[in-house]
C-alpha cells in the first residue's frame, strides 16, 4: 500500500493555487495536478523544475542547421552543380544567399518537429494511449490534485477539506 | 521626481564639446580644391591601413586593364595616361574632391539622423503600447516620453542639415544640383517629386505631425496622473491609433527622402520597412539602457526584471526582424542581378566590406546568441552589453546606408565620424535626462499601472 494517493477535487483555480501552497507548507508531496486549462503560476507553486526544452530546441536547431548545410552542399554543389538564373553553382559560399532560405527553413523544421516529439515522449504520450486522467471532470471544469498518502489519511483529509476541496476520494489501486 | 545628476550632466557636456571639436576638425580638414584632394588621397594611401584595400583594388583593375568605369584616382596616378584619359581624370578628380568635401557633412548627417531615429522608433513603440492598451508597459511610459523629448530638437537639426544641402553647402543629395539633373535623364524624370521646396516641405510636415502626436500624448499622459476618470487615457488611445497610421506612411516616405534619395538611381520597395526595423530596435534598446541606468541609480523601483526581460525579448525579436529585412533586400537584388539595382550592394561589399558584414554580426549574430537565453534577458550586465552592441551596430547600419553614396570609397571612421557620434550622443543624453526631470517617473494615473507594477513572468 505504499503507492497510494488521495484525490482532492477543486472547482476554482485560485482556490487550487492557495491549496497547493498550504499543502506544500505542511510538507506533503503533491504527485500530480490535473487541470482543464493551464493555470498561471501553478508550476512555480508546485515547485516544479524549469523546463529544459529550450536547450533541446537550440540543440535541435543546430542539428537542423548542420543537416541543411550538408544537404544543400551535396545537392547543389557536389552532386549536380546547377546554373540557375545565370548563377553557376560551383562554390558553396558564392551561392550562400540562395541557400539561406532553405537552411533557415530546415533549422526551424528540425527544431519544431523534434521539440514536439521530445515533448510527447517526455510526457509519455503516444497514439492510442489510454488517458491517465483519473477523473473525466478535469477535462471540463474541475481541478484534481493527487497527494501521496503515507498512512496519514485523516490528517490529510482534514487539511484538504480546509483548503477548499469539494470532494476527497481515495481510489483503490486495481493494478496491484 | 528625477533630478539630473551633475556628473551625468557634465559627461553629456563633455561629449558635446569633444564631438563639436571633432566635427570642426573634420570640416577644417576637408580639401578646398582638387590639388588638396589629390594630395590627401596619395598620402592616405601610403599611411593609412584603409588605403591598402583601395590600392589592391586599383591593382586588380590594372591587371584586368579595365580602367574606364570605376577607376580610382590612384589608377590615374600610376598609369601612363593617354591624352583622352586626361579629361576623364579631371572629372574623376572633381568627383574625388566632392566626395572628400562631403565626408564631414556625411559624418554629421549620419550621426544626426541616427540619434533622431531613436526617439522616432521609441515614439512608434510608445504608440503601439497605447493603442494596444498593453498591461505590462505603463511603468515605462515616462522613460519613453523622456526619450521622445529628443524628437523635436533632433528633427530640427536633421531638417536644418537638409536645408543646408538644399542651399548647396554640400553635395550629399546630388539631385539637388541642377547641373547633375541636366545631364541625367533618370533624375530629370523624378524632378516632380525630388525638388528642394517639396522635399523640405515634406520634411517639415512629417516632423510637425510626429511632434504634434508627441506633444498631445505627453499632455494627456500627464493630465491622466491627476484625473479622476480615464478620459485622458481614452484620448491617448485614439490619437495613438491614428498616429500609427500616419507614422508608417510618413516614416516610409521619410526614409526614401532622407536616405534613399542620396542615391537617386537606386530604389528598394522595402526600404521604409528596413529603416523602420532599424529605428524600432534601436529605440527599444535605448529604452532598456535608460531604464537599467535609472534603476541602477535607485529610481524606477517599480520596474522589475520581468519588464527588463520583455524589453530583452523585443530587442531579440526585432533584431531578427531587421535581419530578415536586410537579407530580403539583399537576396532579391543579388539574385536578380539587375545592374541598376545591384550596384548598391557591389559598392557596399567591395568598399565597405567590414562595416557591411560587421554590422550583420553586431545586429544579428551577437544579440541572437546573447539574448537567446531567457535568464540572460533578466541580467542587467548582458542586457547592457547586448544593448551597446546593438546601438553601435545600427549606427553602422545608417553609416552603410548613407556613406557609400555620399563619399564612395573615401570613407574612414575618423575624427569627424566619432566627433559627430559623440556630439549627438551628448546632446541626446542632455535632452532626454532633462525631459525625465519634468514629470514623476511613474505614470500613476494610468488605468493599467497596477497591472503593470504586478507584472511578472
Amino acid at each position: 500500500m505504499s503507492n497510494q494517493f488521495i484525490h482532492a477535487l477543486y472547482d476554482d483555480d485560485d482556490v487550487l493555487l492557495n491549496a497547493v501552497k498550504e499543502i506544500r507548507e505542511h510538507k506533503h508531496h503533491i504527485e500530480e495536478i490535473y487541470t482543464p486549462f493551464p493555470v498561471h503560476g501553478l508550476d512555480k507553486a508546485m515547485g516544479l523544475e524549469g523546463t529544459r526544452i529550450a536547450i533541446m530546441a537550440f540543440i535541435y536547431g543546430c542539428i537542423g542547421l548542420g543537416v541543411a548545410i550538408t544537404m544543400i552542399n551535396f545537392i547543389m554543389i557536389e552532386d549536380w552543380p546547377q546554373n540557375i538564373g545565370g548563377k553557376p553553382s560551383f562554390t558553396f559560399l558564392a551561392n550562400l544567399p540562395a541557400f539561406v532560405p532553405v537552411i533557415f527553413e530546415m533549422t526551424v523544421f528540425f527544431a519544431a518537429h523534434l521539440m514536439v516529439i521530445t515533448f510527447y515522449m517526455r510526457s509519455r504520450l503516444w497514439p492510442f494511449k489510454k488517458a491517465e486522467n483519473p477523473n473525466p471532470l478535469t477535462t471540463d471544469d474541475k481541478f484534481l490534485m493527487e497527494v501521496k498518502l503515507n498512512g496519514n489519511e485523516k490528517e490529510l483529509t482534514a487539511l484538504l477539506k480546509k483548503t477548499g476541496a469539494i470532494e476527497i476520494t481515495i481510489p483503490q489501486n486495481h493494478e496491484e | 521626481m528625477y533630478t539630473f545628476p551633475n556628473k551625468l550632466k557634465n559627461i553629456a557636456r563633455a561629449l558635446m564639446i569633444l564631438g563639436f571639436i571633432g566635427l570642426v576638425l573634420g570640416f577644417i580638414g576637408a580639401p578646398k580644391n582638387i590639388a588638396e584632394a589629390k594630395a590627401m588621397v596619395t598620402s592616405e594611401h601610403h599611411d593609412e591601413g584603409h588605403g591598402e584595400a583601395v590600392e589592391e583594388h586599383a591593382e586588380e583593375i590594372h591587371a584586368e586593364d579595365a580602367h574606364e568605369a570605376n577607376t580610382h584616382a590612384e589608377v590615374s596616378h600610376e598609369k601612363d595616361s593617354h591624352v583622352e584619359e586626361e579629361a576623364h581624370d579631371s572629372a574623376h578628380d572633381e568627383h574625388l574632391l566632392h566626395q572628400l568635401q562631403n565626408k564631414p557633412w556625411a559624418a554629421l548627417y549620419v550621426a544626426a539622423f541616427f540619434f533622431f531615429m531613436i526617439p522616432l522608433g521609441v515614439l512608434a513603440f510608445y504608440a503601439i503600447q497605447r493603442a494596444a492598451q498593453a498591461g505590462w508597459s505603463p511603468v515605462l511610459f515616462r522613460v519613453m516620453e523622456g526619450i521622445t523629448g529628443y524628437l523635436l530638437p533632433g528633427g530640427i537639426i536633421v531638417i536644418v542639415i537638409l536645408a543646408l544641402s538644399g542651399m548647396h553647402f554640400n553635395h550629399l543629395f546630388i539631385w539637388m544640383d541642377p547641373e547633375v539633373v541636366a545631364h541625367d535623364k533618370l533624375i530629370a524624370g523624378k524632378i516632380g517629386y525630388l525638388n528642394v521646396p517639396f522635399f523640405l516641405g515634406r520634411a517639415i510636415f512629417f516632423l510637425s505631425g510626429w511632434s504634434l502626436y508627441r506633444y498631445l500624448s505627453r499632455k494627456f499622459s500627464l493630465a491622466q496622473d491627476e484625473s479622476s476618470d480615464i478620459s485622458n487615457h481614452k484620448k491617448n488611445f485614439r490619437i495613438s491609433a491614428a498616429f500609427l497610421v500616419f507614422y508608417i506612411v510618413t516614416e516610409s516616405i521619410m526614409s526614401w527622402d532622407w536616405i534613399m534619395s542620396i542615391d537617386p538611381h537606386w530604389f528598394s520597395t522595402l526600404f521604409g520597412w528596413y529603416v523602420f526595423a532599424s529605428m524600432f530596435v534601436t529605440g527599444i534598446t535605448t529604452i532598456a539602457l535608460v531604464t537599467i541606468y535609472l534603476k541602477s541609480q535607485g529610481y524606477l523601483e517599480f520596474v522589475n526584471d520581468s519588464h527588463i526581460h520583455d524589453l530583452g525579448k523585443f530587442m531579440f525579436g526585432i533584431s531578427i526582424f531587421w535581419t530578415y529585412l536586410w537579407f530580403s533586400q539583399f537576396m532579391l537584388i543579388w539574385y536578380s542581378n539587375i545592374p541598376e539595382e545591384v550596384t548598391y550592394f557591389i559598392t557596399r561589399i567591395e568598399d565597405y566590406n567590414i562595416t557591411f558584414f560587421g554590422m550583420v554580426a553586431m545586429n544579428f549574430l551577437f544579440p541572437l546568441l546573447i539574448l537567446m537565453n531567457s535568464d540572460y534577458k533578466r541580467t542587467n550586465y548582458f542586457m547592457i552589453m547586448a544593448g551597446i552592441v546593438i546601438v553601435l551596430g545600427h549606427y553602422l547600419d545608417v553609416f552603410n546606408m548613407i556613406m557609400p553614396s555620399a563619399v564612395g570609397d573615401q570613407w574612414f571612421i575618423g575624427i569627424a565620424e566619432i566627433g559627430g557620434f559623440l556630439f549627438f550622443l551628448g546632446l541626446f543624453i542632455y535632452t532626454v535626462f532633462t525631459e525625465l526631470t519634468k514629470a514623476p517617473l511613474l505614470a500613476k494615473g494610468d488605468p493599467y499601472i497596477g497591472e503593470s507594477e504586478r507584472f511578472h513572468y
